[in-house]
């Protein structure tokens, strides 16, 4: 048997948070997250399907504020995930694994996701009809 | 251990699990194809914000749009799932727990495609 109280590496309460680190622990965050959503995407076409009573529910639960969160939460994580993702698809091809590269596409990635969060939720809104 | 290895085995580089390049492989694949459809079905589920039944009815039930959308919800599921396979792989120890919490999540993924599926189907065929 091991002994289950042995230190582990990196030690984590004393390990100074980098943004390398913690963008990794993001994706897999938003990874998990984001797949644990399709359960509502499959909501919405089954309801659709299912007819207007079942539709009316979840719109007006997803219309509720805490609907509005979950929802941005759920687009921000895939906007996230998306743009980390496309960052550790050229990694795999070999390419811009310096650490100043790393720190730039890191940033770059941060700022995509929020920009994306945002055109789709402009978007959304207009569509329902402004603010 | 290197030099323990058969020629063969060194040759098929799969090392002792025997499959890990089939997940890593279609992990990527998956990632690829996911990134136009998500961006695609990022901006079209927000253009059916506070949209009547028929409206969002007649959005998925376009051909390009349902088979756009079972490609995406199949790929969607099959990434997640070999996602969640790896963080299950990394954070449960024990053996058994590790295998049945697996194998739930494989299965809710399966299910939550099939179903996904068949509902836009049912809406394509106007059900």
């Amino acid at each position: 048997m091991t002994d289950s109280n042995r230190p582990l590496s990196p030690h984590l309460t004393i390990y100074r948070p980098q943004l390398t680190s913690l963008l990794s622990v993001l994706h897999r965050g938003t990874g998990v997250f984001v797949t644990m959503a399709a359960v509502l995407l499959v909501a919405w076409v089954a309801a659709l399907a299912a007819g207007p009573g079942y539709y009316g529910l979840l719109m007006a639960a997803l219309g509720h504020w805490l609907g509005q969160l979950v929802l941005l939460g759920i687009t921000f994580s895939l906007a996230y995930h998306l743009c980390n993702g496309v960052r550790h698809l050229v990694w795999d091809t070999g390419r811009a694994l310096e650490l100043e590269g790393v720190y730039r596409s890191g940033y770059a990635a941060l700022a995509a996701s929020v920009v994306l969060t945002g055109v789709i939720w402009g978007i959304a809104y207009t569509a329902a009809g402004g603010l | 251990m290197r030099k323990y290895e058969t020629a063969e085995s060194r040759a098929r580089g799969l090392g002792s699990a025997k499959n890990g390049f089939h997940h890593w492989w279609h992990q990527r694949l998956t990632a690829v194809v996911l990134v136009p459809l998500m961006l695609w079905l990022g901006i079209g589920l927000a253009l059916q914000a506070g949209a009547e039944i028929e409206a969002a009815r007649a959005w998925v039930g376009s051909p390009v749009n349902a088979t756009l959308l079972i490609v995406a919800i199949a790929a969607l599921l099959y990434h997640g799932a070999l996602g969640v396979q790896v963080v299950i792989e990394d954070y449960v120890h024990t053996a058994g727990l590790k295998w049945l919490s697996n194998l739930a999540v494989q299965l809710a993924c399966l299910v939550l495609a099939v179903a996904g599926i068949l509902a836009v189907i049912q809406i394509t065929l106007g059900g």
